[in-house]
């Protein structure tokens, strides 16, 4: 897949750095748009952050690895992420999660090998107020989460 | 019952400009520049007894004070709209809301603090809540209430919003303060404290949605006011997240002190089902659980520190009499298992540690000495490390076997017979099979 930076993706990133008091401050805004572009963060693009940010490579590196919401390979078309902690946990969230990875045939953490879906156990979304609840893709929070919900949002 | 913020929680609405002004909206941000100096502001403020709503309770009109205004260097704000603290869901109502509240308590903090630049850093997974903020930052820049001489007053403030990327230790001030230069989230060792040395080494004002969000209302009513509407040394009210085993869960906004009881009970509906009540976190998931018989607990950072547990950020989980305390507490500490940063080894060790334990327990394995272990892995967790992650950590991992150590011990012994005898040790996710004790909570 060409992960290459077109004029007008480099003048967002540009007004982008161009909010912050140092280039490198802006790198998780920076990955994040690149990864709404892209759908994952390749070892090139990575490369080429750290090249615009005017800082090592490795420094990319770190910031990929600590934080849950960037990816490093592609994720599937449909993203499931079920909430496991304490609320969620108290309504029911591992037999959700147990259901899904049973219907999905794969462990939460893995993509379907056809590349379709991809299932996270995650922690708390700041949403127990619907719990048990799961993040649709990467903006639609659904609650009160059923074995059939699952199923209706596997099938849409 | 008097609502503040929250008669602003209309169900899938949103206040913008408009609305927004037609409802006491920008007068106070407008009236700030007029009314008050930086000095006398941060004195009203003071006098409001506003805490500090992200979890620690500081005073905020003290914290401002401690803000050197003489480095040469600029002053940042930053707003903490992580809200990462299971259990806690109140920002997102405010900035889904009422986004505008927001941004002039933002306005009003930043003129007694000299600052103009100021950060919201969001937690990343709040997609919807983050379109919002940067609508209505967009709204407020084009009618002149943020960028240059705002409000025709001659003062200049920039608003950047962050978004965070999945780390629940951004939220400790230090970590976001990293995180906002550009780094892995890793809480810095204090002192020097952020007031003094905080972002791009500049003195920095950190502070919660919600503290921000009071601050309009505490002008335009006036600091005694306020402070008269809560408790001792806690002014004004708080929203309250409600969750867990209750009729109806959501955000309830009450005065400090409030009685537990009554949240559950008058507000939140009750138990679900008409069950019986358990067990109850008060103050998110770090804080110390209550058993039922402590209830009658007024909901201010004073009385619940006094009782053992802490307010924290008002994040209520509200157990019934089918919950499994072991599982409670499994889960509970595999989120700080995953969420500790790896930097102090009693933090990370500790942690991990810990959940193995329970992990081993719940499977069936336990052994009647784990109870103790446990304990004394909690006596070096707390207050050895950088961060007070640990310190959360450390008050569920005490609390829970102490409060429930029969249940503790009988699911130890029982469980082992279960399997011996019927061998179903079996599991998912480390929790055991339907049919056992501990599948009550799930
Ligand atoms: C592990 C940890 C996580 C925290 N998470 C949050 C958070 O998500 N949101 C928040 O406002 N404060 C959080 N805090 C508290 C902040 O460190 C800080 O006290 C707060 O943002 C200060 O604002 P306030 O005085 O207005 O409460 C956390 C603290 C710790 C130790
Ligand atoms: S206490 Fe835990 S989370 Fe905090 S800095 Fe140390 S290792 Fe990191
Ligand atoms: S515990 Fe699941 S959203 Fe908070």
């Amino acid at each position: 897949m060409n992960h290459a930076w077109t004029p007008e993706i480099k003048n967002e990133l540009d007004a982008i750095v161009a909010k912050y008091e140092t280039k490198r401050a802006p790198i998780l805004e920076i990955l994040r748009t690149l990864q709404e572009r892209f759908g994952y963060i390749t070892k090139e693009t990575e490369a080429a952050v750290g090249k615009y940010l005017e800082i090592p490579a490795i420094n990319v590196r770190e910031v990929m690895t600590f934080y849950t919401l960037f990816y490093a390979k592609p994720r599937g078309k449909k993203c499931l992420r079920v909430c496991r902690t304490l609320t969620c946990a108290l309504l029911g969230a591992a037999d959700l999660v147990e259901h899904a990875e049973q219907k999905l045939g794969i462990k939460a953490g893995e993509t379907t090998p056809d590349g379709e879906y991809s299932l996270y156990a995650v922690e708390c979304l700041g949403a127990c107020e619907i719990a048990p609840m799961m993040q649709v893709d990467d903006d639609e929070y659904v609650g009160a989460v059923t074995k059939e919900k699952i199923d209706q949002v596997i099938k849409r | 019952m008097e609502k503040l913020i929250s008669r602003y929680f209309r169900p899938g609405h949103t206040y913008w400009m408009a609305d927004y002004e037609r409802d006491e909206g920008y007068e106070q941000a407008r009236a700030v520049f007029d009314k008050y100096d930086a000095k006398s502001l941060i004195d009203e403020v003071k006098k409001a007894n506003l805490r500090g709503l992200g979890g620690a309770g500081f005073p905020a009109g003290v914290k401002w004070s401690f803000v050197p205004q003489d480095t040469g260097k600029p002053v940042y704000l930053v707003v903490n709209a992580d809200e990462g603290e299971p259990g806690t869901f109140k920002d997102k109502y405010i900035i889904r809301h009422v986004p505008h509240l927001l941004l002039e308590g933002i306005i009003i903090a930043a003129y007694a603090n000299n600052v103009h630049k100021a950060y919201i850093y969001i937690r990343g997974e709040y997609v919807q809540p983050y379109l919002i903020l940067k609508k209505a930052l967009e709204e407020a820049y084009a009618k002149g209430y943020l960028g240059r001489n705002i409000f025709g007053k001659g003062y200049d403030l920039e608003v950047v919003i962050h978004r965070g990327a999945g780390a629940y230790i951004c939220g400790e001030e230090t970590g976001l303060l990293e995180s906002l230069e550009g780094k892995q989230g890793k809480p810095r060792l204090k002192p020097p404290f952020p007031a003094v040395v905080g972002l791009f080494g500049c003195p920095t004002v950190i502070n919660n949605v919600e503290t921000l969000s009071y601050l309009p209302f505490i002008l335009r009513r006036g600091a005694e006011w306020f402070a008269d509407l809560g408790s001792e040394k806690n002014g004004g009210m708080r929203l309250f997240s409600v969750s867990g085993h209750v009729e109806k869960p959501g955000v309830y906004e009450l005065p400090m002190g409030v009685p537990l009881s009554e949240i559950i009970y008058t507000h939140a509906g009750g138990i679900r089902g008409g069950r019986e009540l358990k067990a109850v976190v008060p103050g998110g998931l770090s804080a110390a659980i209550l058993r039922a018989d402590e209830i009658g607990v007024g909901m201010d950072f004073d009385q619940l520190r006094a009782l053992g547990t802490m307010a924290g950020s008002a994040g209520v989980i509200v157990m019934d009499n089918t919950t499994c305390m072991v599982t409670a507490l499994m889960v509970t500490m595999r989120f700080y298992a995953h969420e500790s940063c790896g930097q102090c080894s009693p933090c990370r060790e500790g942690t991990g540690w810990v959940y193995r334990i329970l992990k081993r327990i719940c499977e069936g394995h336990g052994r009647a000495a784990d109870i103790d272990n446990m304990a004394d892995i909690c006596s070096f967790m707390g207050g050895t490390t950088i961060c007070a992650l640990a310190d959360g950590a450390a008050m569920p991992l005490r609390s829970y076997p102490q409060k429930f150590r029969p249940e503790f011990e009988a699911f130890i012994e029982k469980r082992r017979t279960e399997i011996e005898t019927d061998g179903s040790g079996e599991l998912s996710h480390g929790l055991p099979k339907r049919g056992t004790q501990a599948r009550a909570i799930l």
